[in-house]
């Protein structure tokens, strides 16, 4: 989105509290485990904010419309299209993108794990919105069988066609979480 | 995107004033429809009420009757993962599940979905002409690739059908919406909340402009046993319903004491034909009648071309979905298989 009536944010640091512009709104936002005030203009999605302000890429823009969950982050534990959510409408909202998804040492989510054994990618370019969106699938509970984890992965395309890969890597975690 | 202004209410009442502070306002809650919209400028609003922070409208609660009420801002998935909806209005749990995906589902609300808007291609294209969205310009849909479209209750000036897949299960249940606007609540009938598109395929729902929609209640349950929410579509997951039935009957003994039908994807609203539901009281349920009530609901279906097809479809669907509903075998959400 170019905002031509607005100044551009040029020398924005995302380590740096951010500072009002003409039409923007302040929000607080913990990302990540990390408490951020931000301001924002109301029309900016959250996946714009992630991405444009705050740099973290590891979210996707696809479609841009909430048809192929590219986008998909985990907000207040759910998984939605950032895409179609307004930033400023969050405001207080805990979110987690792929990036916060890792232990703080490094070690990676069992999820991300998954993938990786699985092999459930290949361009790669779907699979930040695939993984954020298995872990909501895995923390709802409401998928088991192959077909049920299908069904409520169906908001997660992926051009490449790892869909079988990704299954069982969700799977994979499933049982292991069953066998908890 | 177009600019707007943006406000936070913090109760009903100062959201219903913010509504009414200006014509070009909107509502936004799970945003699921609306900033799609925006970003294809189809929806230009002027001021954007944010309601998601509104105390009250994020509950289901008991009735008193054995009913629910469920707040506006509740989410789909809420609602249909909610024990009690499913235990007591299972067609409703069937029906939302069969709809968008998990993320939408997880992030659109139960006012939004019954405020959802087409998704008529000439409506989301604002290069074409659009009653709906331009009123006066025309309806391309008409002559034009209209395989989504109504074959019930069209007009002159549209073809545009509802997409929800809830407000049909909710249609079929009889649910009452709960809106507050300036001169207080009242209460409007799922059969009277969507309208026909007659000369004016602007107006949706007969909900005001300056009105918001507070919660929906269901009424006392009857249908939890014999139902099914049949949904056909051009994917097996994430699409909208070329033709859907919601089918339910309160049973007595081995004959119907009541049927309920409701079809989605072939109007501008729910389709209801109360005079074909009345056909079946006190029939034992067999495919001979249904057929019946089949040809009585589907009478002046009319298709355009592309859309021609559903005439028989919707036929077949009707059918099925009551011998699914008679047999007490429902529609699986996740193996699609029709039986």
């Amino acid at each position: 989105m170019a905002d031509l009536d607005l100044p551009a944010r040029q020398g924005f640091t995302p380590d740096a509290p951010s500072a009002a512009l003409p039409g923007e709104i302040p929000l607080t936002l913990t990302i990540n485990g990390e408490r951020r005030e931000l301001h924002v203009r109301p029309w900016t999605t959250l996946l714009d904010l992630l991405r444009e302000d705050l740099h973290l890429y590891g979210t996707k823009k696809g479609c841009d419309h909430g048809q192929c969950g590219a986008c998909t982050v985990l907000v207040d534990g759910q998984r939605i299209n950032s895409c179609l959510a307004l930033a400023v409408s969050k405001d207080g909202c805990e979110v987690t993108t792929v990036e916060g998804l890792a232990a703080p040492d490094g070690a990676l989510h069992p999820m991300q794990e998954a993938f990786i054994e699985h092999d459930a990618f290949q361009c790669g370019y779907c699979t930040p919105g695939q993984i954020c969106s298995a872990v909501g699938l895995v923390q709802e509970g409401h998928a088991r069988t192959p077909d049920e984890i299908r069904e409520q992965m169906s908001g997660n395309i992926c051009r490449c066609g790892a869909y079988t890969n990704i299954v069982d890597a969700i799977e994979d975690v499933l049982a292991k979480e069953t066998a908890k | 995107m177009n600019r707007f202004s943006y406000a936070r209410p913090g109760s009903v009442a100062d959201a219903v004033r913010e509504v009414g502070s200006s014509p070009a306002a909107k509502v936004l809650a799970g945003g699921t429809n609306l900033v799609d919209l925006m970003k294809y400028n189809v929806e230009r609003p002027a001021h954007l009420v944010d309601v998601t922070r509104l105390p009250g409208l994020k509950e289901i609660e008991e009735t008193g009757e054995g009913g629910l009420r469920i707040g506006a801002l509740v989410s789909n998935s809420d609602v249909a993962y909610d024990p009690r909806v499913q235990e007591r209005y299972p067609l409703l749990s069937s029906a939302i599940l069969a709809g968008a995906t998990a993320q939408l589902r997880n992030a659109a609300t139960t006012g939004g979905n019954l405020l959802q808007r087409t998704r008529c291609y000439y409506f989301y294209d604002a290069a074409t002409p659009c009653n709906k969205r331009a009123p006066g310009t025309g309806c391309p849909a008409k002559t034009g690739v209209n395989r989504i479209h109504a074959i019930l209750g069209t007009s002159e000036h549209c073809i545009a059908t509802h997409p929800s897949d809830m407000a049909v299960a909710m249609a079929a249940l009889e649910a009452v919406i709960h809106a507050s606007g300036p001169n207080g609540e009242r209460e409007i009938p799922i059969a009277e909340f969507h309208r026909l598109p007659g000369d004016t395929p602007e107006r949706d729902t007969n909900l005001g402009a300056d009105e918001v929609v507070t919660a929906v209640t269901l009424p006392t349950p009857r249908f939890a046993t014999n139902y099914t929410y049949l949904k056909l579509r051009d994917r097996l997951s994430y699409a909208f319903a070329l033709v859907s039935v919601a089918a339910a009957f309160d049973m007595e003994g081995g004959t119907v004491r009541e049927a309920r039908i409701a079809l989605g994807g072939v109007a501008h609203k729910p389709w209801r034909v109360p005079e074909a539901e009345a056909m079946l009281k006190g029939v034992v349920p067999e495919r001979g009648a249904f057929a019946m009530v089949a040809e009585r609901i589907l009478q002046g279906a009319q298709g355009y071309g592309g859309n021609s097809f559903k005439i028989e479809l919707a036929r077949l669907a009707i059918i099925r979905a009551l011998s699914q509903a008679a047999a007490g075998t429902p529609q699986s959400q996740t193996d699609k298989r029709i039986q």
